[in-house]
């Protein structure tokens, strides 16, 4: 397997100069990342080159990072089931970068790209239906977004005196408690509480 | 004859409706009786599993795998384990394979039995899903014999399976494969000749190959349009290059094709638990279950109660866990619906980044309006049956 991604690897760096800007082998899978405006030609072509044939959309989905200058990822896996292999395409965007859509070059990318644009607010260029699909009607913010609360902002309840369910601010009895398990021997990023001092001299 | 106006009605399919298979909401537009445009709405069963995943360790998140598709939970729980196992780079023995193999295979027959019967029910049968419970019951207690719970077992986890099968229990998977044959034959007997099934699912629901890769399908919904892709024999994992068995195709990619793929993989499946029961009794089958790596895999009770060892490790896997090494992986497994992966991302610490949940019924229900168009709406339920769409995965 892995020495069919290094030629395909190699085939795609001779086939698609310029428009792929690294492609990176590990855990035996191979990623190449594309620049937005490059996403639409080169799903095209490894859909339709002999050597390729990814003609199946396995996932679109978004990843967010945000210390990056474009803080998400969006990363498309691509399965050849002629030559048994999986790629995955990762284009870099922000909140205002628009990705091209590509229900076009693949139907099957329509409600995945809902999904990333429901759950991180990616903007999809010429999708032909950018609607919210898992979250509630009405629903506001990009839940899998790294500042995104766990508990949210919003609860419901149905209320007997309006008699429909209605919508209030969370209230917790008790604050979220995200607990820092990560043994601090082994290199937290932070001053352990009571080491402030043992620090500065 | 008087002109009378006609328009086109927009109804509610769901979302509490039997037929739905969980919560649903189709917007349906009718044209007389025929389907103009499908709409979907999911959601309803929305959970958050990837925000709530990213913030446990990689042993807290294994339950959270057994609720998406909770038809067939371990074989979800597979590919996170999968993922995280080739991130740490650690093997499962051979003993941990031939478990997870087996019991995948029983979620197999557990999720397709209440597939091709409920399928059944949608068109009108009521016996089937009666008969077809009697069977998968018994397999629930398989599982509830094997990890404490029938449904949400929380069994295989990274480095293997969290206990070994008792001797006797082995023998009891192996005592009940040859009556399920017989009873699979008479559910066959009900159902395959059946007139009426026929008129309800022969070329209902057509789909080309070409179409089946471009919609994302996988599993049963490519294999009934002809494509011989299944993952355990093109990608295999595991043990299953050793395993005996034959991948089941259709020809015309209809809803009956997809009935008759389902019921030969069942059988398939069944061969498969045969040899699996076979290699866990002989010599081969045994040694551990889990990897021996102390530093992934929490030491045994016992080891616990009597080595200084053992309990530390025991209380900081349980607490901090287990560091994975940065990276990413995509790890697919076949579960009974199609293809399921996860996306995982690891930054180096105790918790993943990002776990995407890759769900076969998600890109298969996205095909509802091209499936459905021009169709009448008591194909509607049809049509849906055959994809089998279970909405704890698809909401996730």
């Amino acid at each position: 397997m892995s020495q069919s991604l290094n030629e395909l690897s190699t085939y795609l760096g001779e086939k698609l100069i310029g428009r792929v800007n690294n492609a990176v082998l590990a855990y035996g899978e191979l990623t190449v990342s594309v620049e937005a405006g490059d996403l639409i030609e080169v799903a095209t072509f490894l859909r339709d080159d002999q050597r390729c044939q990814f003609i199946s959309i396995i996932d679109v989905c978004g990843a967010d990072y945000p210390s990056r200058a474009r803080r998400f990822d969006v990363v498309y896996h691509l399965l050849s089931p002629k030559q048994n292999l999986r790629i995955r395409i990762k284009v870099q965007a922000d909140e205002e970068t628009m990705v091209p859509s590509l229900t076009a070059v693949y139907p099957g990318a329509d409600w995945f790209e809902r999904e990333t644009y429901d759950l991180y607010g990616v903007l999809f260029s010429g999708h032909p239906d950018l609607r919210r699909i898992l979250t509630d009607y009405g629903f506001e913010g990009h839940p899998l977004r790294k500042d995104f609360p766990l508990t949210g902002f919003v609860e419901v309840r149905y209320d007997d005196e309006a008699k429909r369910v209605i919508y209030e601010p969370v209230e917790l009895k008790q604050e979220f408690r995200n607990f820092d398990f990560l043994s601090p021997w082994e290199g937290t990023d932070y001053v352990l509480p009571g080491d402030e001092k043992a620090k500065t001299n | 004859m008087p002109e009378t106006s006609v328009r086109n009605f927009n109804i509610n399919f769901g979302p509490q409706h039997p037929a739905a298979h969980g919560v649903l909401r189709l917007v349906l537009e009718l044209d007389g009786e025929v389907v103009d445009r499908v709409d979907p709405h999911i959601g309803l069963l929305h959970r958050g599993t990837e925000k709530l995943i990213e913030h446990k360790t990689y042993l807290q998140a294994v339950p959270y795998l057994d609720r998406l598709d909770y038809c067939a939970p371990m074989n979800q729980e597979h590919a996170f384990a999968l993922a995280a196992e080739r991130l740490l780079g650690i093997e499962v023995p051979k003993r941990g394979q031939l478990i997870r193999v087996l019991y995948s295979e029983i979620g197999r027959i557990m999720s397709h039995i209440l597939n091709v019967t409920t399928q059944a029910l949608d068109v009108g049968a009521l016996t089937p899903p009666l008969w077809g419970f009697v069977e998968r019951e018994k397999l629930m207690v398989f599982y509830e014999r094997a990890s404490g719970s029938r449904m949400h077992a929380a069994y295989f986890r990274p480095g293997g399976v969290h206990q070994d099968l008792p001797q006797k229990l082995v023998e009891d998977i192996g005592k009940w494969i040859d009556p399920f044959l017989k009873s699979l034959d008479d559910l066959d007997a009900l159902l395959t000749g059946n007139r009426i099934f026929k008129q309800r699912n022969v070329d209902i629901g057509t789909v080309s190959l070409a179409d089946a890769w471009a919609w994302g399908f996988s599993g049963v919904m490519v294999r009934g349009s002809g494509a011989a892709w299944d993952l355990r024999k093109s990608q295999p994992y595991e043990c299953y290059p050793e395993m005996d068995f034959d991948i089941p195709i259709g020809k015309n990619g209809d809803c009956f094709d997809r009935y008759l793929v389902r019921m030969e993989e069942m059988r398939q499946s069944a061969k498969i638990m045969r040899q699996c029961v076979d290699l866990l009794l002989g010599k081969e089958g045994t040694g551990p279950v889990s990897n021996l790596d102390g530093k992934v895999v929490p030491p045994k009770r016992q080891a616990m109660k009597r080595s200084m060892e053992a309990l530390i490790h025991h209380f900081k896997l349980y607490t901090e866990g287990y560091r994975v090494p940065a990276g990413e992986v995509y790890a697919a497994v076949e579960a009974p619906k199609g293809e399921f992966g996860v996306y995982l991302v690891s930054d180096g610490t105790n918790k993943p980044y990002r776990c995407k949940l890759r769900a076969p019924g998600f890109a298969h229900l996205q095909a509802m309006d091209f499936l459905c168009r021009g169709h009448m709406l008591a194909d509607v339920t049809a049509v849906l049956g055959s994809l089998d769409i279970v909405f704890g995965e698809v909401d996730r």
